[in-house]
């Protein structure tokens, strides 16, 4: 199988006078895989992606992808003076999508959200649900193979979330895309990932590494994934609490 | 395969019923609202009609010193016979607006300079700063002495008067752009072109609109003292010219009536022009 991401020895530090965020990281991904890192505050998650996005540099260490990933965030970040089609549309035409297809191929990418009637809506009257789906289309109008995912559902309410993680898991198989998915959320790390990583804080090291091989379709309520993210959590507080010594 | 559909089904309802329970309906009651934006502003007038006329009906000055609406109108009715208030208008509006699309196309690429690079900005805003707070009226000697009394010194106090306003508003705009839109703008490839174009200019539209607005008031503000000051046959009518030959003749009515004019050209080009269209940026962006 070939690799999406191939992290070896990634160190980051912002200023001299500062500690390392990220050191001496090692992670490969393969192609088409679901992959969580899951980690505290201060685990230099974010920072991680700003570099696998090419947003920032590694101050050591290589990272070589397959192909320019494309970055969510936590907020939606859609443009406010344009409608939702309008914002899949911005990035259909950045990538240089010819013209005259461009609205019938946001239309599609709507759709493919279950956001097909919304095209014309602007982004504030919209839920944080809808908007955070609007910027998938967005992410999936630039046909790049790899996803990375900054907690991007982190802020919405837990009946809109849940269902955001099908509609995710959906998309992934039908499109065969890499995710990487940063999140704080045991149980969404467990729900979404083949893999999930825990990281450890200050600086941001992987500490251990979980197969999940949960049938599909999970359900975030179901026994094994409660049991799975006990043990989790159980290793996620032992490393917090080395942070209060 | 049919379990694949299922799954479909299963979230397209689902997405169906939690967005419909998301989405505000949103009640808009335009009727009350233009109601009080139209109404309104007429009592403030009619009031202020009603306290004139009480002043001239008291005959607390001689008519030529307050003369009454009345008197005022007939003024300008007479200019308006003769063609020269038409004229007149039509004229300093003609040269107002020439001069402010001169002064946008002046004033568009500095703004965009120095919101875009630090240094410049820091090096120029002041001088642009210093040049916004001084009353243009103040270039019109200078002008007068560099251009004589011709079209030229018009033009140049009026630009002096509105660049500075914009090319502002415009930098303002661009320095309170949220980093995030700009970082959605590097993952998703935009160059440096695209950037300006798809992210920075409307992001920035808000500032470069209040820029554009205060450029105006300031265009119209300098036209009209340049006007004012620099008559001459040669430059033909305006509202300040016509304003200057109220006063020569110490005719009140119709320094009054020209008063008048200048003010209505002001609020007309407001409420029909930026308003809408400030009105129209605010609701498309929900912040109103």
């Amino acid at each position: 199988m070939s690799l999406a991401l191939d992290i070896s020895d990634l160190s980051k530090r912002f200023t001299k006078a500062e500690p390392l965020v990220i050191e001496k990281l090692s992670l490969r991904v393969n192609q088409g895989e679901f992959v969580c890192l899951l980690g505290a505050s201060g685990c230099g998650k974010s920072t991680l992606l700003n570099i696998l996005a090419n947003l920032d540099l590694p101050t050591s260490g290589t990272v070589t992808v397959s192909d320019k990933p494309t970055l969510m965030f936590q907020d939606a970040s859609l443009m406010p003076w344009l409608s939702a089609g309008e914002n899949v549309e911005l990035a259909l035409l950045i990538n240089n999508y010819p013209k005259s297809k461009r609205r019938f191929r946001a239309q599609e990418l709507l759709e493919l959200v279950h956001l097909g009637s919304a095209y014309d809506q602007r982004p504030h009257e919209l839920s944080g649900g809808m908007r955070q789906r609007v910027a998938i289309a967005r992410a999936l109008a630039q046909e790049r193979s790899i996803l990375l995912m900054d907690e991007p559902f982190a802020a919405l309410d837990a009946i809109t979330r849940d269902f955001l993680h099908e509609e995710l898991l959906s998309i992934w198989s039908k499109t065969g895309i890499t995710v990487v998915f940063v999140t704080h959320n045991v149980r969404e790390a467990i729900r979404l990932g083949q893999r999930v990583l825990l990281m450890s804080s200050k600086p941001g090291r992987f500490l251990r590494e979980w197969k999940v091989d949960l049938p599909e379709p999970r359900r975030i309520d179901s026994r094994a994934v409660a049991e799975l993210a006990s043990e989790i959590t159980d290793q996620l507080r032992m490393e917090i609490k080395l942070h209060g010594q | 395969m049919a379990n694949e559909n299922d799954m479909q089904s299963e979230l397209s309802q689902l997405s169906a019923g939690l967005d419909a329970l998301d989405t505000r309906t949103v009640k808009r009651r335009d009727g009350i609202r233009l109601l009080l934006n139209y109404l309104a502003p007429g009592l403030g007038i009619i009031l202020i009609l009603l306290i004139w006329q009480s002043m001239v009906a008291l005959k607390l000055q001689p008519d030529y010193v307050l003369p009454s609406a009345g008197q005022v109108l007939d003024a300008l009715t007479r200019q308006a016979e003769q063609g020269i208030l038409w004229q007149s208008t039509f004229n300093s509006l003609r040269r107002a607006l020439q001069g402010f699309v001169l002064a946008i196309l002046i004033a568009t690429p500095i703004g965009i300079a120095l919101g875009m690079n630090r240094i410049l900005r820091i090096i120029f805003r002041p001088i642009l700063t210093g040049l916004q707070q001084l009353p243009s009226v103040a270039w019109v000697p200078a002008a007068i002495i560099w251009f004589g009394l011709s079209n030229a010194t018009i033009y140049a106090v009026l630009l002096l008067g509105a660049v500075p306003s914009i090319a502002n508003g415009l930098t303002a705009g661009i320095d309170q752009i949220p980093k995030q839109y700009l970082k959605v703008g590097q993952v998703l490839g935009a160059n440096r072109f695209q950037t300006i174009r798809y992210i920075v200019m409307p992001a920035s539209w808000p500032g470069y609109l209040a820029g554009l607005e205060q450029g105006w008031a300031f265009a119209w503000r300098s036209l009209m003292a340049a006007e004012l000051i620099a008559v001459s046959p040669a430059l033909g009518p305006g509202l300040g010219q016509m304003l200057d030959v109220g006063r020569q003749l110490g005719d009140m009515p119709l320094v009054l009536g020209s008063i008048f004019m200048i003010m209505l050209a002001g609020v007309l080009i407001e409420r029909f022009i930026f308003s809408p269209i400030r009105e129209r940026t605010l609701r498309i962006r929900g912040l109103i």
